[in-house]
């Protein structure tokens, strides 16, 4: 080959590689960013005093009387639009049935959309789910709502080849020449005064347990139920992979047999995670019952299943990596083959079977398929140390898809859902960083 | 057979083969080699000099499909009996290997390691073993102020004498040597075969080479392999002189090899 001919092979290879890096790089940082920014809203917003009201009404923090004096004052605020509506209420209820019928099911739906931005008039904590005892906690949904008190959204289907289009009309329009018109406009203007936003930093969102599923509070017993199921099935695939891999790279030697078996392990990582939630279901609870339904237990064994085949691979190959002379040296002294293994080939490939424990602690912290039928609930108290037993637990990556879809209000806690997560890319990046300075100082160790 | 008068035979080998499947690496060798002495063993590439050594502390043992037949005893006990306990016999028998190989830990637990093994953990008797053994490896001066220190910090020359005082801390007879200079630098070559001179009359040493200048600087008694089989085994001085064989005189003159 002519020297140029090397030079462009070589130069157009070395950028392919540069350009690879950097694509990474540059879709690491779209992914986190709205990940950060959007997660730190979940704990740093302007918090209206509904917020503040409804932390003391349910977690007892805050200064009471500061507290009250808002609620009075912003009770002031609030009241022309109280007195526009009790007024109109009147009025309603003496008018003739024509206006009655103009009006009425409007005035239903104005009413109930006021309750949802301000909260009820007459406070009442005992009220069945807490979400209808308060207004908008947050400034960011106060606006929201707001828009939705000042026009009303309707969808236009007058071209039947497209889908319909949503308009927003104002909804004075409508009550336009009776005494319920002014409303609007000191809405608008008031409305900060109503609400009494202010920066609020939330940093126990993260210790808090969710009130009124995740309506209010934060997402402890989320945190913890992943960090149960993940150290879990850690320590179920530990000891087992290590083992195996033990076996395979130092006692199997090459039979038929042994192929087969790594075969059907290399096969097993490439089950689909949904097969794994699905036998764990079927073997651990329906066959085995290692608990009566879904459990911490249950979804740890099941997720260790899951890394199972990474760990005995990446550390088979760790322990293969580790230099004969190593082996040999121990054997000419007169180490047994076992004492050998322990002393010096496990400690040789210890970075390597690191490296595996990071991939697998981040995947079984994050997979949702396997602890749906295993493990998983949407709502749950923070689990004690036995009750991994036999309790199901809450868990971040569970939860995030079950806010995302399933939940009955998702746009109203879009923030809870973002927050978590935030919470689990900073849970498993910690978890990786920690692993990763770990092996960094064994690695260092081991060079000298 | 060579006679060394007043010496005892520590390592006697009868019709001594060693098979990798079917392919038979060392060919009904018998040799005597007596104790205290340096035997060196030379030869071409894959004439079965290191098989042979690698059978003495049987680390053929680790290569799969490996089997021998004859015998091969030291101090009259044959080495391939049932019930030999290869832990035993590998305490008795050390070995240095051609590319140094000190774990990857450090200079004190290098050392140690092998006593450790056999049972000494009292750790005033194991400082005591390492400094022996690193001072009748020539290393002691050199590292007695960073034993601490990771092994793999310390040159190639200082990482094979290691790996001499190592082997020699379970105090074993005889020390086998697979060209213990041959990844080495000049210098570190010769400071390995002042050591030797130095470990003669201590251990019996055995010692595979591929430099025949150094087979003649270092040892007693030189075995000349070719093809697996022994071709001549003799005083140093008479086999580098005047070899009985035409094959022997033929590789020490540089004609093949």
């Amino acid at each position: 080959m002519e020297i140029g001919t090397r030079k462009i092979l070589d130069r157009s290879f070395s950028s392919v590689g540069m350009f690879a890096i950097v694509l990474m790089a540059v879709s690491l940082v779209i992914l986190l960013q709205p990940v950060i920014i959007r997660g730190f809203g979940a704990f740093a917003f302007r918090g209206t005093v509904e917020f503040r009201e409804m932390m003391f009404d349910r977690f007892g923090r805050g200064d009471e009387n500061g507290i009250r004096k808002e609620t009075i004052e912003a009770e002031l605020a609030r009241r022309p639009v109280y007195d526009l509506v009790e007024a109109f209420e009147n009025e309603l209820r003496d008018a003739d049935p024509d206006f009655q019928t103009k009006y009425r099911s409007e005035f239903r739906d104005l009413k109930a959309r006021l309750e949802e931005l301000l909260g009820p008039r007459a406070r009442d904590s005992d009220k069945a789910l807490p979400r209808k005892c308060y207004g908008q906690t947050r400034w960011d949904r106060t606006g929201k709502k707001l828009h939705d008190v000042l026009f009303i959204e309707s969808y236009d289907h007058s071209d039947p080849s497209k889908m319909g289009t949503r308009i927003f009309t104002p909804r004075a329009g409508y009550f336009k020449g009776t005494s319920l018109e002014p409303l609007f406009d000191i809405l608008e203007r008031d409305i900060e005064g109503m609400m009494k936003p202010r920066p609020t930093l939330y940093w126990r969102f993260f210790f808090d347990e969710s009130i009124d599923s995740h309506f209010f509070g934060g997402i402890w017993p989320e945190m913890l139920g992943t960090f149960y199921l993940s150290l879990g099935a850690m320590l179920f695939a530990i000891p087992f992979g290590i083992i195996t891999a033990i076996y395979l790279a130092e006692y199997s030697g090459t039979g038929r047999f042994v192929s087969l078996l790594r075969t059907c392990i290399s096969s097993l990582a490439g089950v689909p995670s949904i097969v794994f939630g699905l036998f764990g279901l079927a073997f651990f609870i329906n066959t085995v019952h290692v608990s009566d339904s879904k459990s911490v237990l249950a979804g740890s064994l099941t997720l260790a299943l899951l890394i199972l085949p990474t760990i005995i691979r990446a550390s088979e190959e760790a322990i293969i990596a580790v230099p004969r002379g190593y082996k040999e040296a121990s054997m000419s002294v007169g180490a047994s083959k076992w004492h050998t293994i322990i002393a010096v080939i496990l400690p040789a490939a210890m970075p390597g079977i690191l490296t595996s424990m990071i991939i697998s602690l981040g995947r079984a912290a994050g997979e949702t398929a396997p602890i749906i039928f295993t493990a998983a609930v949407s709502v749950g108290k923070p689990l004690g140390l036995l009750q991994v037993f036999n309790q199901p637990t809450p868990a971040l990556p569970w939860n995030i898809y079950n806010l995302a879809t399933e939940h009955e209000a998702v746009d109203e806690i879009r923030h809870i859902q973002y927050g978590m997560v935030f919470t689990l890319v900073l849970m498993v990046l910690m978890l990786n960083l920690a692993a990763i300075l770990i092996r960094a100082r064994i690695t260092k160790r081991l060079r000298g | 057979m060579v006679e060394f008068p007043g010496k005892k035979d520590l390592l006697a080998a009868e019709n001594f083969s060693v098979f990798y499947g079917s392919n038979e690496a060392v060919r009904r060798v018998s040799l005597d080699i007596p104790e205290g002495l340096v035997t060196s063993i030379i030869g071409p590439s894959g004439c079965g000099k290191s098989t042979f050594l690698r059978a003495v502390n049987r680390m053929n043992d680790l290569i799969p499909r490996c089997r021998v037949e004859g015998a091969l005893r030291l101090d009259g006990q044959d080495l391939y009996e049932q019930g030999v306990d290869v832990v035993m016999l590998r305490k008795t028998v050390g070995m240095v290997f051609q590319k140094p190989n000190p774990f990857p830990k450090s200079i004190f637990d290098n050392i140690s390691f092998g006593p450790k093994i056999h049972g000494l953990r009292d750790r005033s008797k194991l400082a005591a073993v390492v400094e022996k053994s690193l001072r009748q490896a020539a290393l002691w001066d050199e590292v007695k102020d960073r034993l601490g220190d990771n092994a793999l910090g310390l040159s190639g020359g200082q990482q094979q004498r290691l790996c001499i005082a190592r082997a020699i801390a379970v105090k074993p007879k005889i020390l086998l040597m697979d060209e213990p200079a041959s990844a080495l630098d000049p210098a570190s070559t010769s400071r390995i075969e002042d050591l030797i001179a130095e470990l003669r009359g201590k251990y019996t040493i055995l010692i595979v080479t591929h430099n025949m200048q150094q087979a003649a600087r270092v040892s007693d008694l030189t075995a000349f392999f070719y093809e697996g089989n022994l071709i001549e085994f003799g005083e140093t001085g008479r086999i580098f002189t005047k070899p009985r064989e035409k094959r022997t005189e033929d590789y020490i003159t540089g004609r093949f090899g």
